[in-house]
């Protein structure tokens, strides 16, 4: 190694007479070849891997010029000289931020229909009558009617069915104070005179006679993907993909509930053998969980 | 998009305008020095001093060699867009305000606010090619506004003037004798500032009563109100698609009572035809006092109460999104 000439070490230097000592670390130089009349460019290049193997790596890419047009008196402006401020060292310093964050055009409604689409949507629901989303409150009917229009509300004063907000003297269900353990406290809904005391919840309504279930499906498929690609059968009241608890992946298969059988029926026969993300969909009924143990 | 933000005045922003070509943004606030700005990626090309107080307007002619700019000091200056070097200086005898050049650049108009007993008045001043024939002498004096004027705009072919005000009508002048033509009330409160659209046929006026109409030019025929829930003080239209964009917010010194989403700052964008809005741009945390559209349409610029100015270039789905 030759000493420095000025006194100083430069590591660099180092590192590079360490390198010319052996032929082992010769790698043979980068190659460009082209780009040829259709623009197309190989760089072949040689590296060391993790494991210390020599190997090849070949870049095929495509050069393509792109002519863009421009005033030629705003070109001669982009030659202009800073003036001003602008002139000075410190004058341009912070003057110009790119927004580190991303701006979007908030839409106030979405592409499609939006918010009128949806209530047409809950219209038709209740017309059809064949629907689960709507329970009324007061006598547990599915799919007739809302609670407020309930033919029983009458009844309901009475105290068959109580199962109200807390009322103008801030006493929860008056009439169903019997069940409460003191006047004022508060009552779980399931706890409520004239409450289904199996606690029809969350339990059961999540899965519905109308669930299907499709399995084969890739790895990276979401609750949306779903909810887009069955969407066009009609309302959907859930859609559950099912993830492995250790790893974080999909494990291929996915409940979804239709608010309306039929559509549940069309998407079956429409979805089942459709091939999505280079997989075949196998889409079939739900079976409940309990037949399978 | 990312937007770019310019941070070049410590005041509130008070007017932007894009060059005919669209590649300069000037930017007047009310601090004394106008700034001009690459548009497309902000960098500062310089600002001009000479100016001794909040410079309201300004505008640039269509070769991008001269601009005019109004300021609160009782002048308009003329520079050198290229050097930032004060050619000439027309002194008044109250505040100038709004600053036009007219087709052609022979003609400038200069409005003045009333101060001191002195009613607002429009001023047109010829411009000599020579600046060392440049005088001071007005050929016409338009007085009539109750109140100030905020912006006055020369008509198709020059041959009328039309000015909005603090008394929220719009009026339409004869350029050549200074005679009332049209008036009309087109706000019940003060309009901040009219904009034409790119061909001249129609323009657009932004009014604190919180809404902003679109008028014929020659007719003043109302042809499209934009119905909004904040005063309205900048208003522009796009010269690509059937957009108007809307700026304005709660009033400066009621900013600080309330959170800055109550404060209504977004530009807002609105279907020109529809009347319909079609979306919200989020960024400022003052009112919105600014607008303009680069002439392209690709772009378009806001400046705020908060004293930045923003550049947004439109993302690809702009283009092609369906209202």
């Amino acid at each position: 190694m030759a000493p420095p000439i000025d006194g100083r070490v430069r590591w660099g230097d180092d590192l590079d007479d360490d390198g010319d000592d052996g032929l082992e670390g010769v790698l043979p130089p980068i190659q460009v070849l082209g780009p040829d009349e259709n623009g197309y460019k190989i760089v072949i290049e040689y590296r060391y891997n993790e494991r210390d193997e020599k190997v090849k790596v070949t870049t095929k890419s495509r050069v393509k010029k792109q002519v863009k047009k421009m005033n030629k008196n705003v070109i001669k402006r982009r030659q202009w000289r800073k003036f001003g401020d602008a002139a000075l060292v410190s004058g341009n310093q912070n003057v110009t931020i790119v927004s580190t964050e991303e701006i979007f055009l908030e839409r106030v409604k979405g592409p499609s229909g939006g918010k009128e689409a949806e209530k047409n949507e809950l219209a038709g629901l209740v017309a059809s009558g064949n629907t689960s989303l709507i329970v009324c409150r007061i006598c547990g009917k599915k799919g007739d009617h809302w609670t407020s229009k309930c033919p029983y509300k009458d009844l309901a004063k009475d105290g068959m069915f109580q199962d109200k907000a807390p009322t103008e003297d801030g006493a929860p269900g008056a009439a169903s104070a019997g069940a409460a353990p003191g006047r004022g406290a508060y009552v779980p809904p399931s706890m409520r005179a004239g409450a289904n005391k199996e606690g029809e919840g969350m339990r059961q309504r999540g899965r519905d006679d109308n669930s299907i279930r499709v399995t084969n499906l890739s790895e990276d498929t979401r609750e949306a993907d779903l909810m887009e690609l069955f969407r066009p059968f009609g309302p959907i009241s859930r859609i559950y993909v099912a993830f492995d608890r250790e790893t974080g992946l999909s494990r291929g298969f996915a409940f979804i509930n239709f608010v309306n059988r039929d559509d549940a029926i069309r998407a079956i026969s429409k979805i089942n053998g459709y091939g999505y993300d280079n997989l075949i969909l196998k889409v079939e009924w739900a079976t409940p969980r309990e037949d399978k143990r | 998009m990312r937007p770019i933000l310019l941070k070049g005045h410590e005041r509130p922003l008070t007017f932007l305008k894009y060059n005919r070509d669209g590649d300069l943004l000037f930017s007047c606030a009310k601090d004394h020095n106008p700034n001009v700005w690459f548009a497309d990626n902000g960098e500062r090309l310089g600002n001009y001093k000479g100016h001794n107080g909040a410079v309201w307007c300004c505008d640039v002619t269509r070769d991008s060699r001269f601009l005019v700019t109004g300021s609160a000091d009782q002048s308009a200056k003329l520079w050198d867009v290229e050097t930032g070097v004060q050619l000439y200086s027309f002194t008044f005898e109250t505040p100038a305000r709004s600053v036009a050049f007219s087709e052609g650049e022979k003609l400038l108009l200069i409005t003045t606010d009333p101060f001191m007993g002195a009613p607002s008045a429009i001023h047109i001043k010829r411009v000599e090619a020579e600046r060392t024939e440049q005088t001071q002498d007005s050929i016409e004096i338009i007085k009539g506004h109750v109140g100030r004027v905020t912006r006055a705009v020369w008509g198709p072919l020059n041959t009328t003037i039309i000015s909005c005000g603090e008394d929220g009508t719009i009026r339409q002048w004869d350029a050549s004798n200074g005679k009332e033509l049209n008036m009309k009330e087109a706000h019940s409160k003060n309009i901040q500032t009219l904009s034409m659209s790119a061909d001249g046929s129609h323009f657009i006026t932004a009014s604190a009563d919180k809404s902003a109409k679109l008028f014929d030019t020659r007719t003043f025929e109302l042809l499209k109100t934009y119905q909004a829930e904040r005063p309205i003080n900048a208003a522009a239209i796009s010269p690509l698609l059937d957009h108007v964009v809307l700026g304005g917010g709660q009033e400066a010194r009621d900013v600080t009572t309330t959170s800055s989403r109550a404060g209504k700052f977004e530009a807002k964008f609105y279907h020109k035809i529809f009347e319909e809005e079609i979306g919200g741009v989020k960024g400022h945390f003052g009112p919105i006092n600014a607008l303009a559209f680069n002439p392209d349409g690709r772009s378009f610029a806001s400046g705020g109460e908060d004293g930045y100015v923003r550049v947004h270039h439109f993302d690809a789905e702009y283009f092609t999104m369906k209202v």
